[in-house]
């Protein structure tokens, strides 16, 4: 019955929304204002719709009702009530439910919110943000049906895949799809701009805000992602260049171009066409990640096999949503015409380069991802593309990037002269060089990127302080005053140079984690000893444990640095009998200079339990750093900019318009 | 001159489309394997740990067996995983691992941390054997009669599915000869 209630509000949200679209449009030629009206209730109406099948199904898994196909591949009754709640995204169907059901908040909170914003522009956002949503409701119902149902129902389920077991899982997913989904909000109104032909400096106002949530969810989801591999897979990675993490990560790029373009726009209404069509860009992306990685197109081509009927659903959504909005700005972008004039150096300038160096990293990483499935298809050729590719090719680009980070900050708009913003950065350069040449010679292993990493953090870090310190004149005027200026500093300024602190933060931490780790395994028996670095680690003991639905084996091990108890760690090896399936528990003693990071394996007989340790140094300012970065864009959200909204009316400016005003 | 490049990046993504498109009508489970009613090309690979026994081509002689092709580098293996341990637990058919172009030591420790389904698992690092079977990714998964020839040649992941309908029962036809 819930099964059937969910299904029945999935297909009413379908049609609503393909409704909504078809009627703005229509609606528009013919001037009608009711239209403009019907577009906000709609996406209310859409919004509720998906939420109540959303939480039919959430009401499925916790029964654990396993008459629903899902739920009985999906979940178990032995399973963590938690984890009965968070299997609801932990498979196919119910995480694209998840995608809708986001997509419709989204347009719903900008129904909510966007009052002072042109008619015309708003119904035609709406208009778009309907159309993606039809077609992604069209897909669930269609080829991936979360409320299908199985007769007769199995007595029990075949539970969660262990390794999604966790409270990272929970969190993750609609984290990462927060931030994807957001840019559906800039690509609906970047689409609502070209068909409209006209954009502005207003236009920018009004998206910005949308696309920094976007930006910040996103950035915080693939922290999340990250962390989760480091704490659950085992193996302490927390980035392997993998194909869904290269998914996140390529809209994130494209995104941090766009919300630096926008800035340009807002400021100097100019970079106009260049902004639109990072927008497009950036929810292509977003959607290209989500589904080609979820229809398994990426990760091996055998997975497609499986299911064709849906990677053709997929690609044929595709196709027309990015190519319709890239056809409509082959058409239109002409039309956009920049009014401001900028000079070789200049923030606009740098910002520029800020863009195209990572559209060209987000190339490279577009590159490596999908090159070698290329090759598969024309030949009989497998290649791996793996870390080799992307320290050599996308590491330089993006440190050569991240040089220029406090240099654009000091630069004047429109003309700047660059001598006396290096004289005010001379402190930071010799700072960097001397952290630079310190890490060189302190650090085990004299790596010169451990160097570079550091120097270039050091540069970063002292940059975005200087540059603070010149807005509030810091030591040039009294420090009351001082204070006052750094109170009436705006929001974005803030936010700006917190989130660059951040990036440096990050810098150092990866230089930590990647340059200066250092790992030993070894077989041991209880009693048993073995050593990295300073510290000697011993397996005391081994016992068996039983959990909710998995037996362990547990090992205890203790840490010591000349025979002083650093750390004492607890290793688990979980089984999980319904799937068959082992994961390990890794134990980890997180301090601020670095994690001590134990796993065991499969025992051997003979040879006793393989302990692997691992020493990630400054591992966790990876987490520190990217909340950071995420802190950085709430404050940039919350500023309402010079210009409020609400009061200003635009002139219109004398560019061709095909259709007449509402 | 400048409205034409207003398309390019349309031009850029139709190109992308049509491979991708290209890429999905490539159904690899289709191509149909050269290797069916030959003889498993003669191997003798080495262990893929120090001291573990390795993978011969005769050591599938004399009964029913399933090769299975895999590599730690191979995201679609981890998930085929659990359902070989569970064909391997239910001890129903003997089964051989091939470690495909893994790097010295990385198969050993993959088969460390997820368990190990393999009577035996053979190193083949150059891709020899994976070429000589007519590998075109991993996993792969052939049925080796108890001549030791080819007979059935699944590409893609095992899953509950596959095991049940395609290869449950063509071991037992297998077994009947």
């Amino acid at each position: 019955m819930i099964a059937e209630l969910g299904q029945f509000a999935l297909i009413l949200a379908f049609v609503v929304a393909l409704f909504q679209s078809v009627a703005i449009f229509a609606g528009l030629r013919t001037g009608d204002a009711v239209v403009h009206g019907f577009a906000r209730t709609g996406a209310i109406a859409q919004f509720v719709l998906v939420l109540a099948a959303f939480a039919c199904l959430t009401a499925l898994f916790a029964m654990s009702d396993f008459t629903a196909l899902v739920v009985a591949e999906n979940s178990h009754t032995d399973k963590p009530f938690l984890y009965k709640l968070t299997g609801v995204w932990g498979n196919h169907e119910g995480s694209m439910l998840l995608w809708v059901l986001i997509l419709t908040a989204y347009t719903a909170a900008l129904a909510w919110s966007a009052k002072p914003v042109e008619a015309r522009l708003i119904s035609l956002t709406f208009a778009v943000q309907s159309l993606i949503t039809a077609a992604f409701t069209a897909f669930l119902l269609f080829t991936s049906n979360p409320f299908a149902r199985l007769w007769p129902g199995p007595e029990n389920g075949q539970d969660l895949n262990p390794l999604l077991q966790d409270p990272g899982l929970a969190s993750h997913p609609p984290m990462l799809y927060a931030g994807y989904v957001g840019f559906s909000i800039t690509f609906s109104f970047a689409l609502a701009a070209l068909i409209d032909g006209r954009v502005d400096a207003r236009w920018a106002r009004i998206v910005r805000p949308w696309a920094l949530a976007a930006w910040t969810f996103l950035t915080i989801g693939i922290a999340l992602g990250a962390s989760w591999a480091y704490y659950e897979l085992g193996w302490g990675g927390w980035w392997a260049w993998d194909p869904v993490e290269n998914a996140s990560l390529m809209p994130w790029l494209a995104g941090t171009a766009f919300i630096h373009s926008l800035r340009v726009m807002e400021k100097r209404d100019t970079l106009k066409a260049w902004s639109i069509l990072l927008a497009l860009l950036t929810f292509a992306l977003s959607m290209a990640g989500t589904f080609l990685v979820r229809s398994g197109v990426l990760t091996s081509v055998h997975a497609f096999a499986v299911d064709p009927e849906r990677g053709v659903f997929i690609l044929a959504i595709l196709i027309a949503l990015i190519g319709g909005s890239l056809l409509i700005y082959g058409l239109r972008a002409g039309l956009l015409k920049p009014t401001g004039v900028f000079s070789a150096i200049s923030r606009e300038s740098t910002l520029l380069i800020n863009n195209l160096v990572l559209v060209v990293a987000c190339g490279l990483v577009f590159f490596g991802t999908f090159y070698p499935l290329f090759i598969t298809t024309v030949s009989d050729e497998t290649v791996t593309i793996g870390a080799p590719f992307y320290n050599n090719t996308f590491n330089p680009f993006i440190g050569a990037l991240l040089v220029l980070v406090p240099i654009s900050g000091l630069l004047a708009w429109k003309r700047g002269r660059l001598m006396p913003v290096l004289k005010d950065l001379a402190p930071a350069a010799i700072a960097a060089l001397a952290g630079g040449l310190a890490a060189f010679w302190i650090a085990d292993r004299g790596l010169l990127a451990g160097a570079l990493g550091t120097a270039l953090a050091i540069w970063i870090a002292l940059g975005v302080l200087i540059d603070l310190a010149k807005r509030f004149k810091l030591f040039q005027i009294e420090f009351k005053a001082s204070l006052a200026r750094a109170a009436r500093l705006p929001l974005g300024i803030w936010g700006m140079a917190v989130a660059h602190f951040g990036v440096a933060v990050v810098v150092f931490a990866i230089t930590g984690v990647s340059a200066w780790k250092q790992e030993t395994s070894a077989f041991l028996m209880p009693g048993q000893h073995l050593d990295i670095r300073q510290l000697t680690l011993t397996l005391d003991d081994v016992e068996q444990i039983e959990g909710p639905n998995y037996v362990a084996e547990r090992g205890y091990l203790t840490a010591r640095r000349d025979q002083q108890v650093v750390s004492n760690l607890t290793a688990e090896r979980r089984l999980y009998p319904v799937r068959g399936m082992a994961t390990t528990e890794s134990a980890i003693h997180a301090r601020l200079t670095g994690d001590i990071y134990v796993t065991i394996g499969q025992p051997n007989p003979d040879r006793g339990w393989p302990v692997f340790v691992y020493i990630y140094p400054f591992a966790i300012w990876l987490w520190i750093g990217s909340g950071i970065l995420g802190l950085g864009g709430l404050l940039s959200i919350s500023d309402r900019g010079r210009r409020a909204l609400a009061v200003r009316k635009q002139p219109r400016e004398a560019q061709a318009r095909p259709e007449p005003a509402e | 001159m400048n409205r034409v490049f207003l398309f390019l990046p349309l031009a850029i993504f139709l190109v992308l489309g049509v491979y991708f498109g290209l890429g999905l009508r490539e159904d690899p489970s289709a191509i149909p394997s050269q290797m069916i009613d030959r003889p498993l090309p003669v191997f003798d690979l080495p262990g893929i740990a120090d001291g573990e026994p390795g993978l011969a081509s005769t050591d599938l002689a004399g009964h029913v067996s399933l090769l299975n092709v895999f590599g730690s580098w191979c995201p679609p293996c981890e998930i085929e995983h659990p359902m070989l341990m569970q064909i391997s637990r239910s001890g129903r058919v003997p089964i051989y691992g091939v470690d495909w172009r893994d790097r010295p030591g990385d198969g050993a420790v993959w088969l460390a941390r997820h368990g190990n389904p393999y009577q035996r698992a053979g190193d083949d690092a150059q891709g020899r054997v994976a070429i000589d079977l007519g590998i075109t990714g991993a996993p792969e998964s052939f049925l080796v009669d108890r001549e030791g020839r080819v007979r059935f040649h699944h590409v893609g992941i095992i899953d509950e599915t596959v095991w049940r309908d395609v290869l449950l029962p063509r071991i037992e036809a297998l077994e009947a000869e």
